[in-house]
């Protein structure tokens, strides 16, 4: 075990363990269901799902680096998922996401200092007709140009002080 | 009257749940209650949200496109009153109406026009009638048989026939045999499988039994891409009314056929659409491909015989058992049988779902289905299969869709996406786009691959930035033949297939960046700046704010721009009112 990582409530995790006990091709279902209470995977989580699955922590640390669904780092309270697809390459997610950064101040994959934003770019979020597109938590924002970006961000910021 | 929502991920995206709240709100202050129910994807998505009105007896009166909460108060008084005159401004145009006219539906053959959350709307249109019919009268070997007759190949993107796969599965020795629904599509651009399970679950839930029976699986999986909850949730509910209802789980619909289908979230990771690697996925594993053979079909998951197919393929199967292979074969050409699905995005006019017969050609698509180029854009290319495909020209817009046809041009069938390109779409950046993308995707087990595809994004981001070198071409081509050599699985080997259609097809623009200019000018840094000089009024707006200082010029006199000094940025561009900054 991990002695300066942080201390996160492993008691949670048990009712996770116990419904997939015995399941040994289970562990992405627990990673999935212990980012869920979390928000991301602290080390210390990582270690105690490989104790409890007989599983070296180097596993579930290869799977949990392996898919880009899972973060090792907490996230900030918005979080803005940019679509980089084909059709939002096509128009103009590149000059989306250099307004993104220019206002956030943050590159992709990281959380601005006020904990206020996370900024990450995905693959294809599957409403190519509303390109380019990003969605912050569950809502989704299309037709996008930077400025219009630029504005979403700047609202949530001001509805959040 | 009823009122009806498209309520996809694409409807949603466009604020559907927001048309369908304010119609509720119409209706709590209204007396009389209409039904406002809820139906899947139709297809059209340059029009959501869509809002339908049918009569009571389920006749489609008139189809209403791009509402907006504030259209809710008319058009409940106009469902209320049978005046439709009130939302006559809202209804689709004969144009836009016939990009539905031109398709023949099959896999998405209830899209749009059943409710996906209600299991008896799917019986209603025929629904389970294939099952039932497989299980009383029907061998596992006719249904083999059945599905070879019909020619269906595998959706996903190879095209492999159907019954060779089920038939090697059934034939495989082993107590337990699983069946495997791969919905992890990855290809960014395409999104046919998610409306499929968005908008008729029940029709992948109703072909994956039939396969099971065929292959004797008593135990079945979908693994669905995590980026789509609403699919995730919809197909969760259809599997708890199909349980409830006897048509899955122990001795279906009364027989001694017994199946399960559970549901596997995917944790994103573009490789696990490969069907080793989404095996080693189901196991809990990084999702790296393992060698074939041996193939699934004699060890899967778990080492058991395991049959995988696409979500597409599924949804034609119930079809084909009621209709006869027959039916199914009579669409198409000689190699490639039945319809296809594809996910029609970028710069066309009407981007959306689209089925067609096998054997139309592109420019039939993209031009009469897709209604051509918009904002007046003339077509490039189209880009087909996503990171394994490759890009299209415009002299081989006449190519048939037909598995063979497409491979000759340097790109495939795939999945299903297709992207359409104009003339302000840069290829090389496009090829760039998409190494990037498979370099980050790459699983690391294949040198070649994971080594290989990093390299070639470095040349293409080089070439792209000004950096390019003479030789850099004949360079990506053979690290192009080295990654397809050396790699193990579908990922590595068709990885270059965007580089080698583009510079096939495209090379002079390869070129033209290699001497420092982009001909579709959006390449930032080989963009060049300048001030027309008859256009410039000398207002100073573009010198005051150009961040580098590197514009002169004196009050009411022609602006000039220092080429050494700019950064192009393009603020001045942005800027200048008079139209005086253009970009070369």
């Amino acid at each position: 075990m991990c002695e300066n990582c942080q201390k996160s409530d492993l008691s949670k995790l048990t009712p996770i363990l116990e419904e997939f006990s015995g399941d040994k091709y289970a562990l992405i279902s627990i990673l999935q269901k212990a980012q869920e209470i979390y928000g991301y995977l602290p080390t210390d989580v990582i270690y105690e799902i490989a104790e409890k699955t007989s599983v070296s922590p180097a596993k579930v640390m290869g799977v949990a680096t392996f898919y880009t669904q899972f973060r090792l780092q907490p996230i900030g309270k918005n979080l803005i998922m940019l679509c980089k697809g084909t059709a939002c390459h096509v128009n103009g997610a590149d000059s989306i996401e250099r307004a993104l950064i220019e206002e956030l101040g943050i590159e992709d994959g990281g959380t601005t200092e006020d904990g206020l934003f996370s900024l990450k770019t995905v693959a294809c979020l599957g409403c190519c007709s509303l390109s380019p597109v990003m969605m912050i938590n569950e809502d989704t924002y299309g037709s996008l140009t930077p400025e219009k970006a630029k504005e979403i961000v700047r609202n949530i910021r001001l509805e959040s002080k | 009257m009823k009122i009806i929502i498209g309520e996809g991920s694409c409807g949603i995206a466009a604020g559907a749940r927001k048309v369908r709240e304010a119609l509720l709100n119409q209706r709590a202050q209204s007396e009389q209650k209409l039904v406002i129910g809820k139906t899947g994807c139709i297809g059209m998505c340059f029009l959501e949200p869509i809002v339908d009105l049918y009569t009571d007896e389920g006749q489609l009166l008139s189809r209403l496109v791009r509402v907006k909460e504030s259209d809710a108060k008319r058009i409940y008084s106009a469902a209320l009153d049978g005046d439709l005159s009130e939302v006559k401004d809202l209804v689709i145009s004969k144009d836009d109406a016939s990009f539905l006219e031109k398709q023949t539906r099959i896999a998405l053959r209830h899209c749009g026009l059943i409710d996906p959350e209600d299991i008896s709307a799917y019986i209603a249109s025929d629904g389970y009638k294939a099952l039932e019919k497989t299980i009383k009268s029907m061998t596992p070997e006719d249904v083999i048989e059945t599905i070879k007759i019909s020619g269906l190949a595998g959706r996903g993107g190879a095209g492999f026939p159907t019954w060779f796969k089920w038939n090697a599965a059934r034939k495989a020795i082993g107590e337990v045999k699983y069946l495997i629904c791969n919905a992890d599509e990855g290809d960014p651009g395409a999104f046919m499988d998610r409306a499929v399970i968005e908008s008729d679950p029940h029709a992948l839930i109703e072909g994956m039994l039939i396969a099971a029976y065929a292959i004797g699986a008593s135990k079945a999986f979908v693994y669905v891409r995590a980026e789509y909850p609403l699919a995730i949730v919809r197909l969760e509910k259809a599997l708890a009314e199909a349980r409830a209802k006897n048509l899955l789980g122990e001795n279906i619909l009364g027989s001694n056929f017994s199946c399960d289908i559970k549901i596997k979230a995917g944790a994103g990771a573009f490789v696990c659409g490969e069907e080793t690697a989404l095996i080693e996925s189901l196991e809990g594993s990084r999702g790296m491909p393992r060698l074939k053979p041996p193939f699934p079909a004699e060890k899967g998951f778990t080492n058991a015989p395991s049959n995988i197919n696409n979500v597409e393929t599924f949804a034609n199967v119930a079809w084909i058992i009621l209709n006869g292979g027959e039916a199914f074969a009579a669409m198409g050409t000689e190699t490639s049988k039945g319809t296809k699905v594809f996910a029609l995005t970028g710069k066309v006019k009407r981007g959306g779902l689209v089925e067609i017969p096998m054997g139309l050609t592109l420019r039939d698509v993209i031009f009469d289905i897709g209604g051509g180029i918009r904002d007046g854009g003339t077509f490039k290319a189209v880009q087909m299969g996503g990171p394994s495909g490759g890009c299209i020209p415009e002299h081989l817009l006449d190519t048939q869709i037909d598995y063979k046809a497409l491979a000759s041009t340097g790109a495939i069938m795939g999945s299903g996406g297709m992207v359409v390109m104009d003339e302000k779409t840069c290829m090389v950046k496009m090829a760039r786009f998409f190494l990037d993308f498979t370099a980050k995707e790459s699983c690391g087990k294949c040198v070649p691959c994971r080594i290989g595809t990093k390299r070639m994004h470095e040349l293409l981001v080089n070439i792209t930035e000004g950096r390019g070198r003479p030789g850099d071409i004949e360079l990506l081509l053979e690290l192009s033949n080295g990654v397809k050599a050396g790699a193990l699985c579908g990922l590595g080997q068709t990885a270059p297939n965007p580089v080698l259609t583009t510079v096939r097809y495209f090379k002079d623009e390869y070129e033209a960046h290699i001497n420092k200019t982009c001909p579709a000018h959006e390449c930032e840094a080989l963009k060049k700046f300048s001030i027309d000089a008859q256009k410039c009024k000398g207002c100073t707006m573009c010198a005051r704010q150009c961040p580098v200082s590197a514009i002169k010029g004196e009050v009411r006199a022609a602006h000039v721009i220092d080429q050494d000094k700019c950064i192009k940025c393009g603020a001045c561009l942005a800027l200048c009112k008079f139209g005086a900054v253009v970009s070369m």
